[in-house]
């Protein structure tokens, strides 16, 4: 059974048919990729699945078990986590704060006081920064933080929502780095990207979007082969 | 330079004309007054303490709306109502029939501190049914229709307690404990008024605590940012929401049983203008700021407590202290012609609706 299974759904903002029957499946273990162009819909799927928004037609399925009618609160505590668009950092908590925030569903102090040194670990910069308010971090530094808060959850399915975006190259590496070692420990991914060539680098699968349907899903190998990605996602001739 | 004079509109000329002419008038007002020198040090420090009170009270009071608007952007006009109804109810359920035993007077603390649960738990129920009834299901309106709907709860509330309880002006029975003053220094204060300040202070201080540093607090200041990244915490933000409403309400019920204590009496209309003052109090401070509420509170009550007589009273106007309530409007305009969010508060060019 795929710990995720999103069959056929369609979101609506008010007119607005912005998912028009997405069906996306994450295993145990991988790392997704979603890719497609602005407006394509990866936003809008992703936060389908988070309970921000919810679908008006189709299911959505976590280990077998339906969520599509959940809050969002709830399905966080059911393993779900996000680090979204845009970074999106409580600008006046501290960057300590906004990790006790990304813990905020789970009560077992002694788990979360070592999620926070994995994080910790895992981002050096936050560490040094604990005490200050997260609003006056960098922007790279704000994007650490996002990511190590939506971590604190201890999820099971971390999604990402362009965590390279507006970063500058080597730390895009050190970015995409990081999600190759949460996924070895154990977290599986579903990553929306732009930059398709890094995207395809880390994943096992990608799925392409076009206003609001798939285009194409296959291995991510395949979609870097594929001349129409190439093409359209990847610039090349 | 000279582009900046060209341009300014005659309407521009005339509103600076009338600011510097007010300030002007207070300036000349207290130079005269200290110049006359009508009132003893000991008076000015009177005023000044019933300043500090009465300025603990709106402190508590403009909590409410300062934590209610933090997280929902709303001006909760009916929060005065929350105010009023803990306090009367408690008066007409508990302290009026209590008084009436011995017991009042053998245990005047035990007393009061029923009479603080039962008013705070009453403006508690009140503001979650008013929450739940009349703001949550118009969450996502636009901003006008709650706000007419909180002035509409607000009637509401004053005409629902006006029909349970009556409406005339209901004595709160006075308090043996409390009669009489401290000194110190020479300087004498009502025990009504240092138990007003005392709790108010604690209050203050328990508040800031609750919003700093617990996990429902820091959950507040979450909300208060983005509250779909704070759903994506796993925060219940309808519940969180509630939990404000009632935190600010909680503290509108003590204050209600303070005001009681003070003057030494309530009735279904007492919340309005205690409530419209705190929400001047709050907007002072810099609306959303917990000290902006606290320090504009205190401000607002000791400008109106001293005001009077320190600015008008050496121009000659007779029945000064009638006017507080202009220097508290006058001082309200003029500080937020200075700084518009006031004096704590952040700038809300970038504030999401
Ligand atoms: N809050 C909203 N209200 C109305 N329409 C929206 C809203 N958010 C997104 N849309 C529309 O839904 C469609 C999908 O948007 P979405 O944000 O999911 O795209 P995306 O693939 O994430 O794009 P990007 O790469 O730019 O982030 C777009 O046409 C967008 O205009
Ligand atoms: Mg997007």
């Amino acid at each position: 059974m795929a710990l995720l299974e999103v069959n056929g759904i369609h979101t609506y903002y008010g007119a607005i048919h912005a998912l028009k029957g997405i069906s996306v499946s994450v295993d145990e273990g991988e790392i997704v990729t979603l890719i497609g162009a602005n407006g394509a819909g990866k936003s809008t799927t992703i936060n389908t699945i988070c309970g921000i928004l919810h679908p008006a037609q189709g299911e959505i399925y976590l280990e077998g078990e339906a969520i599509h009618e959940l809050p969002a609160h709830e399905i966080v505590m059911r393993g779900v986590s996000q680090a979204p668009e845009g970074r999106r950092v409580f600008g006046r908590l501290t960057v300590t704060e906004n990790l006790e925030m990304g813990a905020y569903a789970r009560s077992d102090n002694n788990g979360i006081r070592r999620d926070m040194e994995r994080v910790f670990t895992l981002f050096p910069r936050l560490e040094e920064r604990s005490k200050q308010v997260a609003g006056t971090l960098s922007g790279g530094e704000q994007q650490m933080l996002s990511m190590g808060r939506a971590l604190m959850a201890s999820p099971r399915l971390l999604l990402l929502d362009e965590p390279s975006m507006g970063l500058a190259p080597i730390l895009v590496e050190a970015i995409f780095d990081t999600i190759r070692e949460i996924n070895a420990r154990g977290t599986t991914v579903l990553l929306v990207e732009q930059n398709a060539l890094m995207a395809f680098s880390v994943a096992n699968r990608g799925y392409v979007l076009q206003t609001g349907e798939i285009q194409l899903a296959d291995t991510a190998e395949a979609l870097r082969q594929n001349d129409e990605v190439r093409k359209l996602y990847l610039g090349e001739a | 330079m000279r582009e900046r004079l060209q341009n300014l509109d005659p309407l521009s000329v005339v509103l600076w004309l009338l600011r510097a002419a007010i300030l002007g008038a207070v300036l000349w007002g207290t130079v005269a007054t200290i110049l006359n020198n009508p009132y003893s040090a000991e008076n000015w420090l009177d005023f000044l303490v019933f300043g500090v009170a009465q300025g603990s009270l709106y402190a508590l009071i403009a909590l409410g709306y300062t934590l209610v608007y933090g997280v929902l952007f709303m001006i909760n006009f009916a929060h005065g109502e929350f105010f009023m109804s803990g306090i009367f109810t408690a008066t007409v359920f508990v302290a009026i029939p209590l008084s009436e035993t011995a017991f009042w007077d053998s245990h005047p603390v035990l007393s009061l501190l029923v009479v603080a649960l039962v008013a705070m738990a009453t403006s508690v129920g009140i503001a979650v049914l008013t929450e739940r009834v009349a703001y949550r299901p118009l969450r996502h309106a636009p901003r006008l229709v709650p706000l007419i709907t909180a002035i509409g709860a607000s009637f509401f509330w004053q005409y629902f307690f006006r029909g349970l309880y009556g409406s005339g002006i209901t004595a709160f029975p006075p308090v043996e404990m409390l009669k009489g003053s401290l000194i110190v220094g020479g300087l004498e204060i009502l025990w009504t008024q240092v138990v007003v300040i005392v709790a108010s202070v604690l209050l203050l201080i328990g508040l800031y605590i609750f919003v700093m540093r617990t996990k429902t607090g820091k959950a507040m200041r979450a909300v208060a940012e983005d509250k779909q990244v704070a759903a994506l915490m796993g925060i219940d933000v309808d519940r969180v929401i509630v939990i404000t409403f009632a935190t600010g309400a909680a503290l509108a019920g003590a204050a209600g049983l303070l005001y009681a204590l003070l003057f030494r009496q309530v009735h279904f209309f007492m919340g309005f203008f205690p409530g419209i003052k705190a929400f001047t109090a709050a907007v002072l401070g810099g609306i959303g700021s917990v000290p902006g509420a606290a320090l504009g509170g205190l401000f607002l009550g000791m400008f109106e407590s001293i005001g009077p007589s320190l600015f008008l009273e050496g121009l000659g106007i007779p029945a000064a202290y009638q006017l507080k309530d202009v220097i508290a409007f006058t001082m309200l305009v003029l500080v937020l012609i200075v700084r518009p969010q006031g004096i704590l508060g952040e700038r809300l060019a970038e504030k999401k609706a």
